[in-house]
């Protein structure tokens, strides 16, 4: 809460034993650069200073190729930064084999997609109960009953043996919110949830998001281009040309929402 | 159930008409692998059968006196003209321990000592040229049956009794209860009641073999006491020159394998299985191939789900087995499939379908092992073709496959 609206500069020395607990990102001078010692080597992010606390609810926002999708891939610990340290939950990824950041993303993270991306092959629920099958290696009834509650939460219970197909885009979306949060982690990663999806549809979607934060104390990072939500979040960081700021630092008052 | 084997058999199913596919190759390649490796073993152990029904599988025996050079004395040089020592009738030195250790060698069932020559056989004009065979009839019956290959009388060599092939009774004129007269090489002469006649399926042995007692053919070959050669039997017939070698190696003396007399039989045999492997290798490349391609376009078709899987912390390794696993139970199903089919056609082939006179219309050999062989050869070449396939989905990466999948 302290954290809510800092945007930790490189001099910032605040990350002390209990303040780094309560953060789930801590970011600091992260770079990316594809192509690293070849000639058309291209650096996409220059130095990103940036922490989340636990619990928060923040819009990435930025111009098509500012680099936000890489920033997530990077904060999903799917690819690994070129400079900068990055700490998730607390932990140095630098100091993490690959296993032990695949086993870290699994439990710390989740993923929302502007694509849904939903396994065509399995129904709604067995799609939610994915990384908790992941996680455990098989399936039991406890799953079960989480993956059914969270598809009652998102307001699908009745569509748990559909296939995707059988789904329209919101519906599909839903879904993946529901999947995101099987193995409730303690950070969800949203690229463009709402991109290809009409106004309302979109309006219910975010308001689904914001519903599991308030209620799970689950932080949404969002990526959106839709200004209307972003201003619905508590903290809207700007991606310009490989940097993060902070965009107007306002807090969201409740009747905003 | 594992992650693993949960999405393996998923993906199998989803990809109904590939997985059909591959496994109608692979139930085909394992069946084709069965049948004909049980044709094949059919034919050569019929055949092999045959020939060793009247034969032994191994004779053990005086080497065969080397040619010496012949020397010319007076100018103390090999002269260029060789040859060989006349053959003369040798008993085996010390043949009784010789006989008595036989048995303790691995997979010899039956020994037979035998003392053989040369000889005449005559019967009022008849005179005809015969083999002297002198053995003691319990133990040579543990070589050659003959009893079941008798035409008329009895297999009974009782002293002053024969028992000669039935083309020799024919020539000579002699049936059973007649009597005949034998003069050997050695020039001793016996009388004999023929007391049996047999048909062993080869014409010199019908027309020239006269079976006596081990004591009267060693009286009338004047080798007292002795005899020319022992015979064996071994449990398993490919083994014989293994064990011939061993038994030659330690007695000194020849011992000669059916396969050694046989040589073109055995060239048959060879090119028969070399035929086989051939036909068992070019099936195996193509079921592999089958599998693997088909494991390749599923891989490029889900290149997305990968991705998404790993976003949500399944492991490289992980997805590697997913494919694996395919491939396993591709072979596994193959397996069993075509294990069902082979048996089916090996059971209408040497059961079923009869030709006209009753006999199997194919003779087949086939056992368990060859059936759990095959099932293991399935097995692993299905995770082998799926090696290839199963990398390149765990080589995947997964920032691509979400940003452009
Ligand atoms: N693998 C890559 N190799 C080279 N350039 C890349 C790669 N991935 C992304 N980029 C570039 O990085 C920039 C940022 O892309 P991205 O993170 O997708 O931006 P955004 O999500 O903000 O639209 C783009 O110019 C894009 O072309
Ligand atoms: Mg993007």
């Amino acid at each position: 809460m302290a954290d809510r609206d800092s945007l930790v500069g490189p001099d910032s020395s605040g990350h002390g034993g209990l303040e780094s607990r309560s953060l789930i990102l801590h970011l600091a001078g992260v770079r990316k650069s594809y192509n690293l010692g070849t000639p058309i080597e291209t650096e996409i992010l220059h130095g990103i200073d940036l922490t989340l606390a636990r619990g928060e609810f923040a819009a990435l926002i930025g111009p098509s190729g500012s680099g936000k999708s890489t920033l997530l891939h990077i904060l999903g610990l799917l690819e690994r930064p070129t400079g900068g340290s990055l700490e998730v939950a607390g932990q140095d990824i630098a100091t993490l084999d690959d296993a032990r950041l695949t086993e870290l993303r699994g439990r710390t993270l989740g993923f929302i997609f502007q694509f849904h991306h939903l396994l065509p092959g399995f129904s709604a629920i067995e799609n939610v109960m994915m990384p908790t099958l992941i996680d455990r290696g098989r399936v039991d009834a406890e799953m079960r009953a989480r993956a059914l509650w969270l598809l009652d939460r998102v307001g699908l219970k009745d569509a748990a043996d559909k296939r995707p197909s059988a789904l329209s885009g919101g519906m599909q979306q839903r879904v993946a919110i529901a999947r995101s949060l099987a193995m409730n982690p303690p950070l969800i990663l949203a690229d463009e949830p709402t991109g290809n999806l009409d106004t309302h549809t979109a309006d219910d979607i975010f308001a689904l998001m914001r519903d599991f934060n308030k209620d799970e104390g689950t932080a949404f990072l969002i990526v959106t281009h839709d200004p209307r939500l972003a201003g619905r979040c508590d903290r809207r960081i700007e991606m310009l040309d490989g940097y993060a700021h902070p965009a107007e630092q306002l807090f969201v008052l409740a009747t905003n929402n | 159930m594992r992650f693993e084997l949960i999405l393996a058999l998923r993906y199998l199913r989803e990809g109904q008409a590939q997985t059909a596919l591959i496994l109608a190759g692979t139930t085909v390649g394992v069946a084709v692998i069965i049948f004909i490796t049980a044709i094949v073993n059919g034919l050569q152990s019929s055949l092999a059968a045959r020939t060793l029904s009247t034969q032994s599988h191994i004779t053990v025996k005086n080497p065969d006196d080397a040619p010496t050079p012949v020397l010319d004395r007076s100018r103390l040089q090999v002269s260029a003209h060789i040859e060989p020592r006349v053959q003369r009738l040798r008993s085996i030195d010390q043949w009784e321990p010789i006989l008595r250790s036989l048995p303790g060698e691995p997979h010899v069932t039956a020994v037979s000592p035998m003392v053989t020559g040369a000889g005449f056989a005559s019967r009022g004009a008849a005179n005809k040229s015969i083999a002297i065979i002198g053995i003691d009839p319990a133990l040579y019956t543990g070589i050659v049956d003959v009893p079941a290959h008798l035409v008329s009388g009895q297999f009974r060599v009782a002293p002053g009794e024969a028992v000669i092939g039935m083309e020799l009774a024919r020539d000579l004129g002699a049936a059973v209860g007649d009597r005949i007269q034998v003069v050997s090489t050695e020039g001793r002469t016996d009388v004999f009641r023929v007391t049996g006649t047999f048909d062993l399926g080869v014409r010199d042995l019908n027309r020239r073999w006269v079976i006596v007692p081990l004591r009267t053919g060693q009286t009338l070959l004047d080798l007292p006491g002795g005899v020319t050669n022992i015979d064996l039997k071994v449990d398993d017939i490919f083994l014989a020159e293994d064990v011939a070698q061993t038994i030659a190696a330690r007695t000194g003396l020849l011992a000669e394998s059916w396969m050694a007399v046989n040589t073109q039989l055995l060239t048959a045999f060879k090119n028969q299985t070399m035929t086989t492997r051939t036909v068992r290798l070019f099936l195996i490349l193509i079921v592999a191939l089958g599998i693997a391609s088909v494991l390749v376009v599923s891989v490029v078709q889900k290149q997305r789900e990968i991705g998404i899987l790993r976003a949500m912390g399944a492991s490289a390794r992980r997805i590697m087995m997913v494919f694996l696993i395919q491939g396993g139970i591709v072979g596994a199903a193959g397996a069993v499939f075509g294990s069902g089919v082979a048996a089916g056609m090996v059971w209408l082939a040497s059961k079923a379908l009869r030709q006209e006179d009753g006999s199997p219309l194919l003779e087949t050999d086939v056992n368990l092992g060859i059936y759990l062989g095959t099932a293991l050869i399935s097995i692993v070449v299905g995770i082998l073709a799926a090696a290839a396939p199963a990398r390149r989905a765990a080589r995947m990466d997964p920032v691509e496959a979400i940003r452009y999948g």
